[in-house]
């Protein structure tokens, strides 16, 4: 027993002066597990090996963002803190609200982020003053994804506005292949609103109505009129579209059964995984009418309040996650841009170059704006309240753009 | 630990003789009361507790986090505003319609068919060793594979419809999973397919208890096939019945992970039930309280079905 018990005390006293030096490793939580992703990962893994730091992954079962969220939320509730945490937007800012993120404001000033990250983007990282978070990338939402066989076929060209978007859907309705790939889950749905959006009512309607709630511009024709344009475009999707995942819509638009899919620049891995060449393979224009703004959504890594030892660790994964070389490298494999407007284009493609170009001229602008979709236009319920409303409109629970705007105003009024 | 402890030395406290026993026959005594505890703590805390922190979290204002200022019952407000909001249908309007269908014709249907099952099979058939299993087998699947398997059976693009369409029945039209006024059906359909087998065995060996004795009986004084069954073979089923029934009624107000592998919430969210708005407001939308609200009244509705139930059925028992 005497022995039994000083074997115990001996584990605890070694276990505490393990503890007492830094921890050389660094507790991961998220989701990006395919094949592209984990890829990109990787590079992050190695930058992080050279400095002495192992990696671990904390495990989520079931492999989506929502998933990962319970799991952190659970996580830090029992006060058990992994060193960062993939996270988007306005997560990152209720965490910070309830006091549970780290501060890595030295770090940052050290490296210049306040100056290489967009504004917009330093309003979900930075809270009260402090740096609580590091982008990985800049995702932007408006864009089209065009089979260029298909365009080719019907001798479509680039459409500029949103009439001329519907005449080249028209042409390929005609030529018999599915006009525009959906994919019938709300987030799709309410994603590909905001480009439409932003098309009718322009920059300023865009960020009165998404960014700031503005309850006449959420009630007016401008926003009616929105609606009544996504219901030209529901015109053309095909019948079987509801629930359909948005990968599986990206592939209608490679194997060129569908001419179109509104998406977000994440569809570009799919292409890429299937070897297909942007500008010959398959083109991407912005929505038509958006040109010059950018909608767009961040991944972050949100840095928590770690006990001191592991803070060395946390400060090494924030440099390497926002050093230009990572984040050149990173968002070449994932599709998205980097997120510092200083970092150079030379390894990105067609489609990467023209993301990078307009992130800059649409921060420069103020034309930079959070998808509401994708939760970075406002908090979570009123984003969800928002998909509801879009998505009853497509199904047809909701029927006239009328109705659609009052469940609107009602909805985000309830939410907020 | 402590609280075995704590247990035990209660009940030594309690009992009058321990001192004269000897100690293999005070732990004979405790024994059970010290197995017990553990269990009944964890019960105490983790479902009786919990309901009550539910309860009080729905009166807080709790958003992404729990929050213990109290400020009212403005979740149960918004609650109950939603639920007569039908025109455009609100996501709880539709939760708590569709737990009506869903519900009333899961246990109906399931009820029939199991009885009929059980009825068809009882007829000293050859091969019921074969048909049993086959017919008990989906109940060892989890509603998520069930979920996929339907969901690609019923999709129009891949399955029932789409095979059709091949063999040349080109007019066959079957798109219930993608319409939002029927979503609701198809997860009856598949909950049905799941659950039947196993009321059927719960049936049969209802029908194999049943006295021969009895049925002799009534054969002799001439009772038809259909008055045998009608008069005498289902009343005596009635313990069965309310055995199935509330095993079947518990897993129709907990089925959220069948809506979500068979539909993810359908279209525009009309495959909804109460169980998925509690998830989704507690966890995907940072609105505990009202999540935690909808938790509370689904309870209570649960509450006021199955009590009264439960308490007519076992007093007449007693008597």
């Amino acid at each position: 027993m005497r022995k039994l018990f000083m074997a115990t005390a001996f584990l605890a006293a070694s276990a505490l002066t393990a503890h007492a030096d830094d921890v050389k490793e660094v507790q991961m939580l998220h989701w990006w597990t395919s094949g592209g992703e984990a890829a990109a990962l990787n590079v992050l893994k190695q930058d992080l090996a050279k400095e002495g730091y192992a990696w671990k992954d904390v495990p989520v079962a079931g492999g989506g963002g929502d998933a990962a969220m319970t799991a952190l939320k659970a996580m830090v509730a029992a006060g058990n803190y992994p060193t960062a945490s993939q996270m988007l937007g306005y997560t990152v800012l209720d965490y910070a609200a309830a006091g549970k993120m780290g501060d890595l404001t030295e770090t940052a000033i050290a490296e210049g982020w306040d100056k290489a990250v967009p504004a917009a983007l330093q309003k979900f990282a930075v809270y009260d003053g402090k740096w609580v978070a590091a982008p990985v990338n800049v995702h932007s939402v408006n864009w089209l994804w065009i089979n260029k066989a298909v365009m080719d076929k019907i001798g479509g060209t680039e459409p500029k506005t949103f009439d001329e978007f519907i005449a080249l859907l028209d042409k390929a309705k005609a030529a018999g292949v599915t006009p525009l790939a959906l994919g019938g889950q709300n987030w799709q749905e309410a994603t590909m609103f905001d480009s439409v959006v932003l098309s009718t009512g322009g920059p300023e309607f865009y960020k009165k109505a998404f960014n700031e709630l503005d309850e006449e511009s959420l009630k007016s024709d401008t926003m009616k009129k929105s609606f009544d344009n996504l219901a030209k475009l529901k015109e053309y999707v095909d019948p079987n579209f509801s629930g359909r995942d948005w990968n599986l819509a990206t592939a209608m638009v490679i194997k060129g059964d569908a001419l179109v899919q509104v998406m977000g620049d994440w569809a570009k891995g799919e292409f890429k995984a299937a070897n297909k060449v942007p500008g010959t393979d398959f083109l991407c224009y912005r929505f038509p009418g958006t040109d010059g703004s950018v909608i767009y959504n961040s991944d972050m890594f949100g840095m928590f309040d770690v006990p001191a030892d592991q803070k060395a660790a946390q400060i090494a994964l924030a440099k390497a996650t926002l050093s230009k070389s990572f984040q050149s490298a990173f968002n070449v494999v994932k599709g998205s841009v980097p997120a510092r407007t200083d970092v150079p284009d030379t390894d990105f493609d067609a489609c990467g170059k023209k993301g990078i170009a307009d992130l800059k001229a649409a921060n420069d602008g103020g034309t930079l704006f959070g998808s509401l979709a994708q939760g970075y236009g406002a908090p979570p319920a009123v984003a969800n309240a928002y998909k509801d409303v879009v998505s009853k409109f497509v199904h047809g629970q909701i029927t006239t753009s009328e109705e659609a705007v009052n469940q609107l105003v009602q909805a985000i009024d309830d939410a907020k | 630990m402590a609280l075995t402890t704590a247990t035990s030395t209660k009940t030594s406290s309690t009992g009058e003789s321990v001192s004269t026993k000897s100690p293999r026959a005070w732990l004979q005594q405790a024994l059970p009361k010290i197995v017990l505890a553990p269990s009944f703590a964890i019960t105490v805390i983790f479902v009786y507790g919990f309901i009550i922190w539910t309860i009080y979290l729905s009166f807080t204002n709790s958003k992404a986090f729990p929050n213990y200022v109290l400020t009212g019952s403005r979740a149960y407000q918004r609650l109950w505003r939603w639920t007569f909001e039908s025109d455009p249908p609100s996501s709880w309007y539709t939760s708590i319609t569709n737990m009506g269908i869903f519900g009333v014709l899961y246990v109906v249907i399931c009820l029939a068919l199991g009885l009929f099952l059980a009825i068809l099979l009882d007829q000293k058939i050859r091969g019921e060793g074969i048909l049993r299993p086959i017919y008990l087998y989906p109940m060892a699947l989890s509603f998520i594979v069930t979920g996929v398997a339907w969901k690609w059976f019923l999709d129009p693009g891949l399955g029932l419809e789409q095979t059709l369409h091949q063999w040349g029945w080109t007019s066959f039209h079957f798109d219930w999973i993608k319409n939002k006024d029927f979503v609701i059906y198809t997860v009856v359909i598949a909950g049905v397919w799941q659950a039947s087998g196993f009321v059927m065995a719960m049936f049969l060996a209802g029908l194999r208890g049943i006295d021969s004795e009895i049925m002799k009986a009534a054969q002799i004084d001439g009772a038809s096939t259909l008055q045998l069954y009608r008069r005498i073979i289902i009343p005596l089923l009635r313990p069965v019945f309310l055995s199935a029934f509330i095993v079947l009624a518990h897993m129709a107000i907990k089925s959220y992970d069948l809506v979500v592998a068979l539909t993810s919430g359908g279209p525009g969210g009309s495959a909804w039930l109460p169980s998925n708005f509690m998830y989704e407001y507690t966890f995907k939308r940072n609105e505990m309280a009202v999540g935690s609200a909808s938790a509370v009244i689904m309870l209570m509705t649960i509450s006021a079905i199955i009590v009264p139930y439960l308490y007519s059925e076992l007093r007449e028992k007693n008597k």
